[in-house]
């Protein structure tokens, strides 16, 4: 491994080791996508030949590319984690789908409160996320070990110093740490990382042929039948991947032929934009990150 | 290969850090379009620049400092040039949020000191470079920023050069280098500025790819402080840590601090293999030959060189806190991964921040740099910050709020307490309370003035003392005037005086007797510190809960009346805090309550033990 890749692997597996030292009941989010799976490689890596002594939390919201859930179930089990699922069923029944509300609705209920039911529930103390400061203003901000307070709002401005590797993890009953190891890497060097150690992805990540149509001016991709197409809109075939995954309808597709990790390094070393631009929920305000990072999501 | 260079910008507000940082990311064509087209609308509404783009838009990330302009937290950026990969932290300039500064300056290796052409030194580029420099921080740029306000003036430059020459030395930095800039502009950021043909020197981006920042190596052997002891069967046990210092192979003997047991490296087990050897730096678990008594926060170091142990230290400290760091009070320690209780025994003196002289000091403010001693409730193992970082940095945290306060680098160890052995005493606590059939305690009087705190106190001893029991009562008449005299009433003398309290308290319990303190004592932090000085059950909290309207009525002493005339300073309930107890043993109803039933309830308490209930917490 590079020098520059030894050094964050080594920080990483020293942030994580660090969180669950100092944890009562910790928890690792699992979303599937390439940073959740380098979160978890470095979990194992740091406890082996133990696994990671926590459970893996996925908040399902039943609008994922079917792809993704097969994988995770089949990567959970050889990790030799618990898998815990949970969905926001009382907004399902609501009859909230990525259709019948705005993508900043919809986010606030099948991801933000579903991931609070699911940490109240859990009475999680401590909570691993995969999120980097390179992917948006607010994150670039945001400490390794952040606290929540009760509610488990993000005030921005009360942020604990941090100094060195010296991390506060107190808190008081009610409150929660959120600890991000990956706070210091890049897209570029998560996809370097995962190339390095030949680390499993979702095949949506390739480029291969898959049905789209085309919303605004992006490529979203057809995944289900639950999709409502307008009418007389069909689907056509398109040589496409992903650089994030989401819910089907929010994430929209590249049009890329790189069928290799060295491709899609190759082309994240010369993309002109960021990897979130895929992502339909960003775009809503200039500060719509940092607000729903402050009522909880991750 | 290509290197990462971790630096921070620092500087007063205003001087252009924020801008400076986004040229540099958009020169280096680091911005992706969609943020891009993100500035452009940003900086029509929220822009200083008018039509033109804002850069500092780009890193300025939250709500609240794009509203005002300014930079309130640490954002970190990354950019990587053919030549070097970089990670930035800009930092805040405004004096209130030096712990955020602090906060990127200490995972650094450079710092871009900027200062704004048109206005010169300024107190925070004082401050800013001493806490870089206390911080360890060997490389400074100095950015000399908005030259074209002062026309690429040379002797601007020159001038703000040869003021901050001084200060180089003093700090001890090894390289330095100034470079006119215009951020705004884009001079001499990554190309030379045709509008000052007489700077020679280097572009900011040429310099930050050039600098060498591999100090001169440690001498210190292997040390790894551990994280985490992982033990998934009986038959495997690794201990989980990354490297501070030196190196390790299979097979060498090493020490384990605390506890000077010696064994020999068995393995060392990396993901899904066995390594030969490992580095500093690196993350790794090792196993041991021998079953020795290892737990995080010890440290497993070299035999022949092992790491230092001490209880008594002599450190710098940065306050990050509102609330000051006081001599006498006592906070978590967070020293690599052990953690003690540590009490600040003196403030030796505190830092002026524009000239470096030392200043005589009671309390640390917010923002404030002392060196002070500190006193620890156990051994700790360390090293010196200025030989290892990782072993020599810490944070102080405050018991009750959780909040960090105080960052501070162990200079030395005092070595005192190799010095002080207990004398063993046949004649004993146990021994003297026989002797006086009576279980010692003390029972800790706390409530406003003219709660009722002393009329309650003197009936309980003239009731104690008819019983046969042996008393003693302190109070402010018999320690105030004699012990204490040479204290007043800021929060630093009060916390000294509660921790004189406290100790002859401690003295007489250990004497066998019963013994009554009456003091105000406002703040949690000294009572529980108190409380942390007794065994179990032998300290028993009255909360005088008499609310402040109902102290003001009574006012025997008409303190109450001359401190609302400002005739009194820091008097508690008026213009100084009162934090009554969470949960006291005892808590007594003055309102409702006559002054017998009072002590009849504290009587019942200690008769029955049942004062010792809840003796056992922290």
């Amino acid at each position: 491994m590079s020098g520059y890749l030894a050094t964050l692997e080594a920080e990483s597996i020293e942030i994580i080791r660090e969180a669950i030292a100092l944890a009562q009941k910790p928890v690792m989010m699992y979303s599937i996508g390439k940073d959740s799976s380098v979160m978890l490689h470095l979990a194992r890596k740091a406890f082996w030949p133990a696994a990671p002594p926590f459970p893996l939390l996925h908040i399902d919201t039943t609008w994922k590319f079917r792809e993704m859930i097969a994988f995770r179930n089949r990567i959970a089990a050889e990790s030799g984690m618990k898998l815990l699922v949970h969905t926001n069923h009382q907004r399902i029944a609501e009859g909230v789908t990525p259709f019948t509300y705005d993508s900043d609705r919809y986010t606030t209920m099948m991801k933000t409160e579903a991931l609070k039911q699911a940490l109240d529930a859990g009475e999680f103390d401590l909570i691993l996320g995969g999120a980097r400061r390179d992917e948006e203003k607010s994150r670039a901000k945001e400490r390794i070990f952040s606290f929540r307070s009760p509610g488990h709002r993000w005030d921005p401005k009360l942020q604990r110093p941090e100094l060195w590797n010296l991390y506060n993890a107190r808190i008081n009953p009610g409150e929660s740490i959120r600890v991000f190891p990956l706070s210091n890497w890049t897209e570029a060097d998560i996809w370097q990382y995962i190339a390095d150690q030949d680390i499993e992805i979702v095949k949506l990540y390739f480029a291969e042929p898959r049905p789209v149509v085309q919303r605004s001016g992006q490529w979203i991709m057809v995944d289900d039948e639950r999709f409502p197409l307008k009418p007389g809109e069909t689907p056509e075939m398109r040589v496409v991947r992903f650089r994030t995954l989401g819910c089907y309808p929010l994430t929209a597709a590249i049009e890329s032929t790189a069928t290799t990790i060295a491709e899609i390094v190759e082309e994240t070393q010369t993309a002109r934009t960021s990897e979130r631009q895929g992502r339909l929920i960003d775009h809503d305000q200039s500060a719509s990150m940092e607000k729903k990072k402050q009522e909880g999501y991750f | 290969m290509r290197d990462t260079l971790r630096f921070i910008t620092c500087g007063s507000v205003d001087d252009g850090k924020s801008t400076l940082i986004g040229r540099l990311l958009w020169e280096s064509k680091q911005v992706f379009e969609d943020h891009l087209s993100a500035l452009e609308r940003d900086s029509t509404r929220y822009g200083t620049q008018g039509d033109a783009m804002d850069f500092a838009l780009l890193v300025d990330g939250l709500q609240a400092e794009r509203e005002q302009s300014i930079t309130i937290d640490v954002a970190y950026r990354f950019f990587s040039t053919p030549r070097r990969r970089f990670v930035v932290a800009d930092t805040p300039g405004h004096e209130q949020y030096t712990r955020n500064m602090a906060t990127g300056a200490s995972t650094s290796e450079l710092a871009v000191l900027v200062v704004n052409a048109s206005k010169g030194l300024q107190v925070q580029t004082h401050r800013h470079a001493r806490i870089v420099g206390l911080l360890g921080i060997r490389h400074l740029i100095m950015a000399i920023n908005k030259m074209d306000l002062v026309g690429w003036d040379e002797s601007v430059f020159q001038q703000i050069v040869a003021d901050f020459q001084p200060l180089v030395k003093e700090l001890g930095f090894s390289s330095f280098q100034p470079i006119p800039v215009s951020a705004l502009k884009g001079d001499n950021i990554t190309e030379h500025s045709a509008a000052a043909a007489w700077y020679k020197g280097p572009t900011l981006l040429n310099c930050l790819e050039e600098v060498d920042v591999t100090g001169s190596a440690t001498d210190l052997g292997f040390r790894m402080a551990v994280q985490y002891v992982n033990r998934p069967t009986h038959d495997f046990r690794g201990f989980c840590g990354r490297i501070a210092s030196g190196n390790v192979r299979v097979g060498d003997r090493v020490r384990i601090v605390p506890g000077g047991m010696e064994t020999k490296i068995r393995s060392i087990v990396a993901w899904k293999a066995s390594l030969p050897a490992a580095a500093a730096g690196d993350s790794i678990t090792l196993c041991l030959e021998d079953e020795v008594d290892v737990s995080r926060g010890n440290i497993i170091a070299s035999a022949s060189d092992p790491a230092e142990l001490s209880d008594q230290f002599e450190a710098r400290v940065l306050c990050l806190s509102e609330h000051p760091l006081v001599a006498g009070r006592s906070y978590l320690m967070n020293l690599h991964t052990s953690q003690a209780v540590a009490t600040i025994t003196a403030i030796k003196h505190q830092v002026d921040v524009k000239s470096g002289s030392h200043l005589a000091a009671k309390a640390l403010g917010m923002n404030d740099l002392g060196v002070v001693n500190l006193s620890t409730d156990r051994a700790v193992p360390f090293e010196p910050y200025d030989k290892c970082r990782r072993l020599g940095s810490f944070i102080l945290v405050d018991r009750l709020s959780n909040q960090t306060v105080g960052a501070g680098m162990i200079d030395f160890s005092l070595r005192r307490a190799a010095n002080i052995h207990w004398q063993a005493v046949d004649i004993n606590k146990a021994a003297r309370a026989r002797q006086k059939m009576q279980r010692p305690m003390c029972l800790w009087f706390t409530g406003l003035s003219a709660s009722g705190k002393s009329t309650i106190a003197n009936l309980l001893e003239k009731r104690m003392f008819a019983a046969g029991r042996h008393t003693y009562m302190l109070d402010g008449d018999n320690i105030r005037h004699g012990l204490n005299r040479d204290l007043g009433f800021s929060e630093a003398d009060r916390v000294e005086n509660i921790r004189r309290v406290t100790e002859v308290a401690r003295l007489l319990v250990d004497a066998g007797l019963l013994v009554i303190v009456s003091f105000i004592s406002p703040y949690r932090a000294e009572r529980e510190l108190a409380r942390s000085r007794f065994e179990p059950g032998e300290f028993v909290e009255v909360f005088v809960d008499t609310p402040l309207e109902i102290c003001e009525q009574r006012d025997p002493k008409g303190l109450y009346a001359k401190a609302r005339r400002g005739e009194l300073i820091n008097f508690t309930g008026i213009d100084s805090d009162y934090e009554p107890p969470l949960s006291p043993e005892i808590r007594l109803d003055t309102v409702s309550h006559s002054v017998e039933a009072c002590v009849e309830e504290i009587l019942k308490a200690v008769e029955s033990g049942g004062a010792s209930k809840v003796g056992g917490k922290a």
